[in-house]
Parts: C-alpha cells; structure tokens; sequence
C-alpha cells in the first residue's frame, strides 16, 4: 500500500530538509523582488520571506516552533557569520583609526537619541510601563536588547517584537533619509545603520558595500555595549 | 572555500570554548571574531580566499537572520492592544536615530578635515 501524504508530511515537518529548503526558496524568491524593485529597500527581502514562510505555516497550520527546529541549520550559520565580520573590520582599519573621536561622539549621541526617542514616541502614543521599557533597548542587538530587559524587570518576549521592528524599519529607512540629508558616504550610513538598527541594519548595510558593512558591524557592536551600560544608569537615576 | 569555512568556524570554537572557560559575558562568535581580529593584524592582511568566503557568507546575512525573525512571531500576541506604541516609536525612533547619528558624524568628519588643512 502506498503511504498516504499525512504520513510523508508527518515525516517532513519534523525533517530539516523541508524546513532550510523552504527558507532558501522564501529567501531567494524574496531576493528576486528585491532586484526586480531596483534594489529599492522597501523590498527588504528578510521581511519578504518572513511573510511568505509565515503564511505558510498558517496555512499549513505548522506550529512556529516546528519550523524553528527544522530551520536551526540557517540559524546556526549566524555564528561563522559574527566570526566573518573580523574581515570587513580590519580591511577598513585604517580609516577608523582616524575616525575615532568623530565614531565615539557619534556612537554616544546616536545611543541616547535611540533610548530617548523610544521612550519618548512610546510615552506619547499611550505605551504602559512594560512596553516603554520593552522599547528602549531596541537598537540594540536581540540578545543583549533582551537580557537587559530581563534584568530591569521587564517582558523580553515583548523586546523581541520591538528589536524586529526597529531594525527592519531602520533598513527600509535609511537609504531615503541618509538621501535627504545629502549624506552619501558608505562609513557614515553604515555607521548610523548598525547603531539604529543592530543585525538587521548592519545585513542591509553589508548588501550595500564591504565599508558600509564593516562601519556597521562597528556601530552595532559598540552600540549594544553602550546600551548595557547607559540603560540602567539612566533607570537608575530616574526611579 | 572549504578551508575558510573550516577557519571560521575554528575561531567560534576557539570562541565558544574561551568564554566557557574564563566565564565571559559574552557570545562565543563574538570572542572567535576579536581573535581573528588580533590573526589579522599579526599578520598584516587578508587571505584572498577568507575575504572572498566571508564577504559572501555576510553579503546574505539576511537569509540567515530569516528564522530568527519568523522566531519573533511567537510572542507577537503579547503585544495585543499596544501595537501603535510599538510600531510608531519602532518606525519614528528608527528614523530619529538614524538622521542624528548620521548628522553628527557627518559634521564632525567635516570638522576633522578642516582642522587638518
């Protein structure tokens, strides 16, 4: 007799084969847009294929973990990735180095108008407690965003929602801001990119340029230090 | 290819096994790509071959950060009412953050070169 299709799905949901092949194709199909868009960053392709693979966990009604599980292969690639960024970094060394007074200066201003700017919008659109404290770290990467949250008392479920919007907002952002400004410098965006908008930000700048990248991967670094470090001085200071 | 793929994933095991061991607060790749770093300047370039590998394995970090974000879709209920506060701030401090840093930068980049002439 012939297995039915319930008895070959039931194989495959628990099977990284469908799940990494589904993030591949959602992946490069959502690259297609992007360079059919012209490159446009409206079509930032992380959040194309998070709509098409989420709307097909929908609808084959595949619980979120389920597909995390089998998808764990792309998820592990993130760490020989963190480990890749030494390259653009030290290939833009030397530019740095003269840059050290101006990236400081801008690192601590840019960290503070992120909490700020959160905490203020947040507060002024009607955000209880827990969500203004959810939203302050959110430029910083997810881990660190998350556990100082945890640490402060609040919901890290809840900062992973508004790291993720941050970032894909600050990605879909920045090309037509950095443009009204006159700003067409690669170190400049993507030092603002990796500041404001952590991984995600700082993967939209490494589509840009290697220097766009390496300023990225900079600002994102130290960004996430400054943010454990200024977030609970200022929670401190004002409780 | 294959050896700068063994190379990187050698220093997040070198990584992994240094924060462990010293008790650092920090994420193993994190620790691999400082000592890369320090490999680097030691030796005072880039392999062809590693530039080549690393720069196509970040040129789609998007692709690896896609499960992380479908990730963030469980917990995507507790916002529940509270989603303009989270969007707007989300979207209106991107921006913010984006144009001050940037602005700052450029001004003082262009403060730096007059200084030098």
């Amino acid at each position: 007799m012939m297995p039915s299709f319930a008895e070959i799905w039931a194989y495959l949901t628990i099977s990284p084969i469908l799940w990494v092949t589904v993030t591949l194709l959602a992946y490069q199909a959502a690259y297609a847009i992007y360079r059919l868009s012209g490159a446009n960053p409206i079509a930032n392709p992380i959040l194309i294929s998070v709509m098409f693979i989420v709307s097909l966990l929908l609808f084959t009604g595949t619980p979120y973990r389920t597909y995390l599980d089998g998808a764990e292969l792309v998820n592990f690639l993130i760490g020989p990735a963190i480990v890749a960024m030494a390259v653009p970094l030290y290939a833009h060394l030397a530019r740095m180095k003269t840059m050290l007074v101006p990236l400081t200066v801008a690192l601590l201003i840019g960290s503070l108008t992120a909490i700020s700017s959160a905490v203020a919008i947040g507060w002024l659109s009607g955000g209880s407690n827990e969500i203004l404290l959810a939203l302050a770290p959110k430029s910083a990467t997810m881990p660190i965003a998350m556990g100082i949250v945890e640490k402060l008392g609040g919901f890290s479920s809840l900062t992973s929602v508004t790291v993720t919007v941050t970032g894909i907002a600050g990605a879909i952002m920045s090309r037509g801001l950095l443009n009204l400004m006159r700003i067409d410098d690669d170190a400049i965006h993507g030092f603002a990119l990796g500041i404001t908008a952590h991984g995600i930000g700082t993967a939209r700048a490494l589509q840009m340029s290697e220097s766009a990248g390496a300023f990225a991967a900079l600002g994102m670094g130290l960004n996430g230090v400054a943010t454990s470090v200024l977030l609970p001085l200022i929670v401190h200071l004002s409780v | 290819m294959l050896g700068a793929v063994t190379c990187l994933l050698l220093f997040q095991l070198v990584g992994e096994v240094t924060v462990r061991w010293m008790k650092l607060p920090l994420p193993g790749p994190v620790v691999g790509m400082v000592l890369l770093f320090v490999v680097l300047m030691i030796r005072g370039g880039i392999p062809e071959n590693l530039r080549t590998t690393g720069n196509t394995l970040l040129q789609h970090l998007m692709l690896l950060l896609v499960p992380v974000t479908v990730g963030m879709m469980i917990h995507i209920r507790r916002v529940g009412e509270e989603w303009l506060p989270i969007l707007l701030a989300g979207i209106g401090g991107a921006a913010l953050t984006l144009a001050v840093t940037a602005l700052t930068l450029r001004l003082l980049l262009a403060r730096a070169k007059r200084a030098l002439r």
